[in-house]
């Protein structure tokens, strides 16, 4: 025990540091899966402030359709000019930050933190490696990442803005715009995806390869169980979304008509192209990547959250074994349930009912994974830290999301919510409060490894109660508004259709009153929301020089091998050879002097 | 540090890192290439009219053979680096590259053939009866349009009709431009241009040149990916299997001009190295013998 508590990084350095890497090399081109990991980590918080900050400007322009935003409208106007003439944000420059605003938080974001960021960091040190298997190929997964950032971020200031035609990009109406935005995005995502294929064959690889000797596949934390299962899914459902990115880009550039049925109108008048293309078949191979995005989006906060619980709950994961199967089983599944996103494009009721019956199916092992951490609570010994907290909020907030994703599963009741506000507050509730709370926590309880220093817990706190209020009010209302019928699309937050409106009187269907003012509470919320991010910002910075320090290597008292390294683990991170002999959550053993064992430390019973 | 199974393979896996990682990335690429083939069966059966026979058999069978033939020389390389002949393994590597080269030339040949031959659209079927009249002769001249037509979406299997108003003329335009547009044509001030059109079908005799006014003409297309949708699917995958071509051949060659120091440091894992680059080079093989029936003989 003595071994894994006391620091000793002094060992681990003497024979690595016989050449001294410059700044470029160690921080900027570096191979190590641990600097890579943070720099996906930061690039990725950073997305996520402007993706979320981009939504900020589009709530002002819901809540107060055609007036000028104050501050930053004057900004936004001398940076992108006409589209936001005045400090108004014009309808064009709404569905840009719209479309830009999904884009990013999907693939910018998200997706980067938790399976680049927290993957890279943290799965090589759960199974006992010095590095993933192709530490030059993981840099070159960075490299083109932070390529497709740029020119996604550059799109913005070209003329004609950003793509606008949403983030799923429907053709024809992605192909049509006439502005460049739409070329920027496909070119971007070509690097995003070739990133993340980097990304996937190499996690893939080292988990196969590199595992420590006796760490067998059913002693892997629940973690690296569900980042081999996202690899997977990033390996084998992004290829079909690049072939139909390069198909758009060649109907943008070069004139085909991939996308563009025949006899397509105009403004009035015939599209000049050949035609014969299908709008369908975009929506079918950006869905075959969509829907398993989703899972690519949930699976590693849910791995956060149950390494997490176990470790806060002081006692195993409840069903283990359950949960790596049914993390495999909705691997498996996510990859036939795509055209539940389709049901009103007249694909045909036999396709439905066929989607509609493997979305129910992968409810199931959903439902599994979230019980089973549910069942973990039952009986530990709860320490109520903020890691803890955002894991406990992510349990029910998850739920809510997934729950009110059945009526969008059955094709029945979609045929009335589909496009609405309702599905803007469903998918939220499963990304917002649920994997970013679990990113969060990720964060919080990883942060004294990399650093030696705990994040403060006030402002942890603060951060978990404005944020879990803020959350609720921003998405909550969304699902009245989306049962009222209000579209998700609409610039001026349905104010057209809204009964104030002289020209809709006696319209049975108008939005009332109520409807209408729940624009201006959602974004009263969303201000809330924002200003609940500024002591988690503070925290991060702050907290690098003056966090309290930790006072082991193992500052939670957890059992897997990330926290049996030095802090912050060397290159190459281990001490000594790390030789595996128990399964991954060995917390409270009875009989056991300590209420952890780690997983490397030898049978007490062997040592005598 | 020091990465384990970089060059032996792990003893419970059997395989050493890299071959795991480019098996992955084949998976991958099978997942890429079968989206553009789904997106082939998609467009095809959902088109109402689908052409056949506009690439040239004989040289994409040609072709197929040179990959062919690639994919056995770098089995051969990588075998003699096992056997310990280093000179064996340049000659053969050696070979694999001049096969990729060549299949590379053909191909931008067929490519180059494509951008410079153009397909008319008139702007009604009297106007176009006009022009077949001049090109085939005056009484068989309609006949022989409508025949050309009929070969080419093969009418005679299928439930569509044959339409005046649809019907194109295939041929070249004099001097041979690249890639010509309507618009590019009337933007250089052009009226008419001359026009030799395809020869009548099942012979090789060429008509003599037509002139076509282009005030006649609705669309004006060479063989590129705007033509159709045919067109656009054959280009986008064969050029994407060209890069890989293309891609896969400066690797190997990398691994030639190499060879010699790898071979003095770890001839082992310059082996291996050679076997993921083979692995690689064989998908790109596989990749086309499923082209070049899909494309060049359905």
């Amino acid at each position: 025990m003595q071994a894994t508590t006391s620091t000793h990084t002094e060992a681990a350095h003497s024979h690595e540091h016989h050449h001294d890497p410059g700044f470029l090399r160690a921080y900027v081109f570096s191979t190590d899966h641990k600097v890579i990991g943070i720099q996906y980590g930061f690039t990725a918080l950073a997305f996520l402030l402007f993706g979320f900050l981009l939504m900020m400007c589009m709530r002002w322009q819901i809540a107060k359709p055609g007036e000028a935003m104050p501050v930053v409208g004057k900004l936004l106007e001398s940076l992108l000019g006409d589209v936001a003439k005045g400090g108004v944000i014009s309808p064009d420059l709404y569905n840009a930050f719209g479309a830009m605003h999904g884009t990013i938080m999907v693939f910018l974001a998200v997706v980067p933190l938790a399976f680049a960021a927290f993957g890279n960091y943290v799965v090589p040190l759960q199974i006992g490696a010095v590095d993933m298997a192709f530490p030059r190929v993981n840099m070159a997964s960075y490299q083109c990442f932070a390529v497709g950032g740029v020119i996604m971020f550059v799109s913005f200031f070209i003329p004609g803005g950003a793509a606008q035609g949403g983030w799923t990009s429907y053709s024809p109406l992605a192909t049509i715009i006439p502005t460049n935005g739409q070329t920027f995005w496909l070119i971007g995502m070509v690097f995003l995806i070739t990133s993340s294929l980097l990304g996937a064959v190499n996690f893939i690889a080292t988990v196969i390869q590199l595992r420590a000797p006796g760490m067998t596949w059913l002693r892997m934390p629940f973690f690296v169980w569900t980042q081999f299962v996202t690899a997977f899914i990033l390996l084998l459902a992004f290829p079909p979304l690049e072939a139909a990115g390069i198909l758009q880009l060649i109907d943008k550039v070069l004139g085909s008509s991939f996308f563009i049925p025949t006899g397509l109108v105009v403004s009035g008048k015939p599209y000049d192209v050949s035609g014969g293309g299908s709008p369908l078949l975009w929506q079918h191979l950006f869905w075959f990547l969509g829907h398993p995005e989703v899972y690519v989006l949930i699976l590693p906060a849910m791995g956060v959250v149950g390494e997490i619980v176990a470790c806060n709950t002081r006692k195993p994961l409840w069903g283990y074994k359950s949960l790596v199967y049914s993390v495999l089983a909705v691997g498996f599944i996510s990859f036939i349930v795509w055209a539940h996103h389709m049901y009103l494009t007249g694909m045909g009721t036999k396709i439905s009912t066929f989607f509609q019956t493997t979305t129910m199916i992968i409810s199931i092992p959903s439902v599994i994974i979230l019980t089973c951490l549910f069942m973990s609570l039952w009986g530990g010994s709860i320490r109520f830290n903020t890691p803890m907290l955002f894991a406990l909020a992510f349990l029910p907030m998850f739920g809510i999301g997934g729950l009110t994703g059945l009526p969008l599963g059955f094709n029945f009741s979609d045929l009335h919510l589909h496009d609405s506000y309702y599905v803007i507050a469903h998918f939220h509730y499963v990304v917002a409060p649920g994997t970013i709370f679990a990113l969060f926590a990720g964060v919080y309880f990883w942060y004294p490894k990399m650093t030696g220093r705990y994040m403060s817990e006030t402002l942890g706190k603060i951060h978990f109660w404005g944020s879990l209020i803020g959350m609720n009010l921003v998405f909550m209302p969304m699902f009245f508004q989306g049962l009222y019928g209000m579209s998700r699309r609409m610039s001026d937050g349905g104010a057209t259709y809204a009964l104030t409106n002289t020209a809709n009187e006696g319209v049975v269907t108008a939005f009332t009153g109520t409807v209408m003012k729940l624009n201006v509470f959602v974004t009263h919320a969303a201000v809330l929301l924002l200003i609940a991010q500024v002591p988690f910002i503070i925290n991060v910075f702050m907290s690098m020089f003056n966090g309290r320090k930790v006072e082991s290597d193992n500052p939670w008292d957890a059992t897997t091998l990330d926290w049996q390294t030095p802090t912050p683990p060397p290159h190459g991170n281990f001490a000594k050879e790390i030789i595996v002999h128990r399964g991954p959550y060995e917390y409270s053993v009875p009989g056991h002097p300590t209420d952890f064992t780690p997983q490397n430390a030898p049978d007490p019973k062997a040592a005598k | 540090m020091e990465i384990p199974y970089t060059v032996k393979p792990r003893p419970d896996t059997g395989l050493y890192n890299a071959k795991l990682g480019i098996w992955l990335f084949l998976a991958s690429e099978v997942m890429l290439f079968g989206g553009l083939f789904s997106s082939y069966i998609l467009l095809r059966v959902g088109a109402d009219l689908w052409p056949h026979g506009m690439l040239n058999i004989p040289i994409g069978t040609f072709n197929t053979f040179v990959l062919i033939a690639s994919s056995v020389t770098v089995v051969m390389s990588w075998a003699s680096l096992k056997l310990g002949k280093l000179d064996a393994f340049k000659k053969y590597m050696a070979l694999t590259i001049l096969c990729a080269l060549g299949f590379l030339s053909v191909k931008s040949f067929e490519y180059h053939a494509k951008f410079t031959h153009y397909d008319v659209w008139f702007k009604d079927a009297a106007t176009a009866e006009k022009y077949f009249k001049a090109a085939y002769g005056e009484e068989k001249g309609v006949e022989a349009a409508r025949k050309l037509f009929v070969e080419r979406f093969h009418l005679h299997n299928t439930k569509a009709t044959y339409d005046a108003n649809q019907v194109q003329i295939g041929g070249h335009i004099e001097g041979d431009p690249l890639c010509a547009t309507l618009k590019k044509l009337l933007a250089a001030k052009k009226e008419t241009i001359q026009f030799t059109p395809d020869a009548p079908f099942g012979t090789h005799d060429h008509p003599k040149p037509i002139e076509v006014k282009l005030s006649d003409v609705i669309r004006l297309s060479s063989y590129v990916p705007s033509h159709s949708t045919y067109f656009a699917i054959y280009f986008t995958i064969t050029a994407l299997h060209g890069l890989h071509v293309l891609g896969g051949a400066i690797v190997l060659t990398y691994f030639l001009l190499t060879a010699d120091k790898w071979w003095k440091k770890n001839p082992e894992q310059l082996a291996n190295r050679v076997e993921v680059g083979g692995l690689f080079w064989h998908f790109v093989d596989l990749v086309w013998i499923f082209l070049f029936p899909v494309l060049y003989l359905l």
